[in-house]
């Protein structure tokens, strides 16, 4: 936690339903978290017990059926604009280039869709800031084909970014990367946190990657999912890949792993 | 490397030359009467003695059909739009379009005629029933398709569903609609060329009739030729259209030289 003030996102008591009466799945239940400002947490668990639907929950796209969640002392009852989101799926358009993919965000959300074309110039500039930032620079004029994965998931990470959200939403991000550019995408993100210090919420199954990343790391039970442990990396920053096989940081692992076997015991 | 390449240019040149060959050879070796079926060069002669006759009916047939065609692409773009863009419209009226795309348009032809008599609008009508469905389904899916992820990034930007669909959903259904369009102009010749055979006193289907009525089966098949030539041509303009408009989406192909 960097300022320690009160907390940015409360998840209170959430529970989600999918599809209505008998048949309806329980995606989420009695589920309690709570982000400070500026916060990296990570939520890990089994497959399929509902985290990406914490991240919906959290945006606002989705609405619990029961509790509530607030950002910055409101309660969420539409889509928020102060979120940017990436997946695992990096979801470029194909028939824009990387640049104009980055400038998409602008094009959309308030304030800035009104002054693009005035501002276009300035907009283009900041877009190719970010792409240098995440070492892509050079690829602003690339469709996404020409790309590889690893620029594939920088280009949307910016994407994400380009609008300069308060909150940062990711939901496995680097699953489908390769070991190497899934370790380099770590030191981008963690970067590009510490420069910017938006507050950001990342859900991974990888549970090494979850450690390196977060302050703080939320263990989530089978379905339906609620939060069952929550445990504070205090490991000192900037993180690197040295400190992946020091006995502490491989403690916390063996520890959040032990809490997600006992978790798919219990079913 | 060379040669292949040569042959992959040639191919569409060989196969067809070789198959009017085949037709040819095959029709002089078995003595084949011209009444069944006439060599292709008797085909081509009456083409050419009988041009005259035939350009004006040709240019009347390209006519309708392009017509019909035309309030096609409007049709079905607007249909696959709000199809593709709304699951109550897509779920509502789906069986309709089914059901309405199955019914054989030859057998629509009479009720048009007691409508509008024969003539022309038939004609236009008919190829417009028939082209539009192929464009509608395609726009539909190139709309539905757009990826939850994509809509999920956008809708969190406060992006309505319009902007969804300006931005993502309608860029993303073009290369859909281009292919759609081949189809769919070839099926408009279809149309317009039964519905003419069927009630008409112009137009390709009508020669086409009015010469087997009297035998005249080179001519026939000589308008047969003209109706493939036409389809050939705005099948190639339709093409050339896709290129041009969706380059993005047969990158893949450009090495192949699609042309």
């Amino acid at each position: 936690m960097k300022d320690g003030s009160t907390d940015f996102i409360r998840v209170e008591c959430a529970s989600l339903y999918y599809g209505g009466g008998d048949d309806g799945v329980l995606a989420l239940k009695d589920t309690n978290l709570t982000i400070a400002r500026g916060e990296f947490a990570a939520v890990v668990g089994p497959s399929g017990c509902g985290k990406s639907t914490l991240l919906k929950l959290v945006s606002g796209l989705n609405r619990a059926s029961t509790g509530k969640v607030v950002v910055d002392e409101a309660d969420v009852r539409k889509p928020l604009k102060i979120v940017g989101m990436a997946f695992q799926n990096p979801a470029l358009l194909p028939w824009r280039t990387t640049l104009e993919n980055l400038l998409l965000p602008l094009q959309v959300a308030e304030p800035h869709r009104q002054q693009f074309r005035r501002e276009r110039g300035r907009y283009v500039e900041q877009a190719r800031a970010l792409l240098a930032k995440v070492g892509l620079a050079g690829a602003e004029d690339r469709f996404p084909w020409q790309l590889s994965g690893g620029m594939l998931q920088r280009a949307s990470l910016c994407r994400a970014l380009i609008h300069d959200p308060q909150i940062l939403l990711l939901d496995e991000p680097f699953g489908a990367l390769d070991a190497f550019t899934r370790e380099e995408l770590w030191d981008i993100l963690q970067q590009l946190w510490q420069d910017q210090h938006f507050t950001v919420l990342l859900v991974t199954h990888d549970l090494a990657e979850a450690v390196y990343l977060a302050d703080t790391v939320h263990v989530f039970s089978n379905r339906p999912g609620r939060v069952v442990h929550r445990r504070a990396i205090d490991l000192p920053r900037p993180r690197n890949s040295d400190m992946r096989f020091s006995t502490v940081f491989v403690d916390h692992v063996h520890e959040l792993r032990a809490q997600i076997r006992r978790e798919r015991e219990v079913i | 490397m060379k040669w292949r390449r040569a042959l992959f240019t040639a191919s569409p040149w060989i196969t067809t030359i070789g198959f009017f060959l085949l037709w040819e050879i095959g029709c002089r070796a078995f003595n084949v009467a011209t009444f069944v079926l006439p060599t292709p060069s008797d085909a081509f002669k009456a083409l050419v003695d009988n041009w005259s006759g035939i350009w004006p009916n040709a240019r009347h047939t390209m006519f309708t059909t392009l017509i019909g065609f035309g309030i096609a692409v409007v049709f079905g773009v607007v249909l696959g739009v709000a199809v593709g863009a709304s699951a109550l419209l897509y779920r509502s009226l789906n069986p309709l379009l089914v059901g309405f795309n199955s019914i054989p348009k030859v057998a629509v032809v009479p009720i048009l005629v007691l409508w509008f008599g024969i003539g022309t609008a038939p004609a236009i009508i008919t190829a417009f029933l028939v082209a539009f469905f192929p464009i509608s389904v395609n726009v539909a899916a190139g709309i539905a398709t757009t990826e939850p992820e994509l809509e999920d990034v956008l809708r969190s930007l406060g992006a309505s569903k319009l902007d969804i669909l300006y931005r993502v959903g309608l860029p993303r259904s073009l290369p859909y609609f281009f292919a759609s369009l081949k189809v769919a102009i070839t099926l408009a010749f279809v149309g317009s060329v039964i519905s003419e055979t069927v009630a008409a006193n112009e137009g390709i289907g009508y020669l086409m009739l009015t010469a087997s009525s009297t035998f005249r089966v080179p001519l026939v098949f000589a308008s047969l030729f003209v109706i493939a030539a036409m389809g050939i041509l705005m099948y190639a303009v339709a093409a050339a259209f896709e290129r041009r408009h969706t380059k993005w989406a047969t990158r893949g192909l450009d090495q192949y030289g699609t042309g």
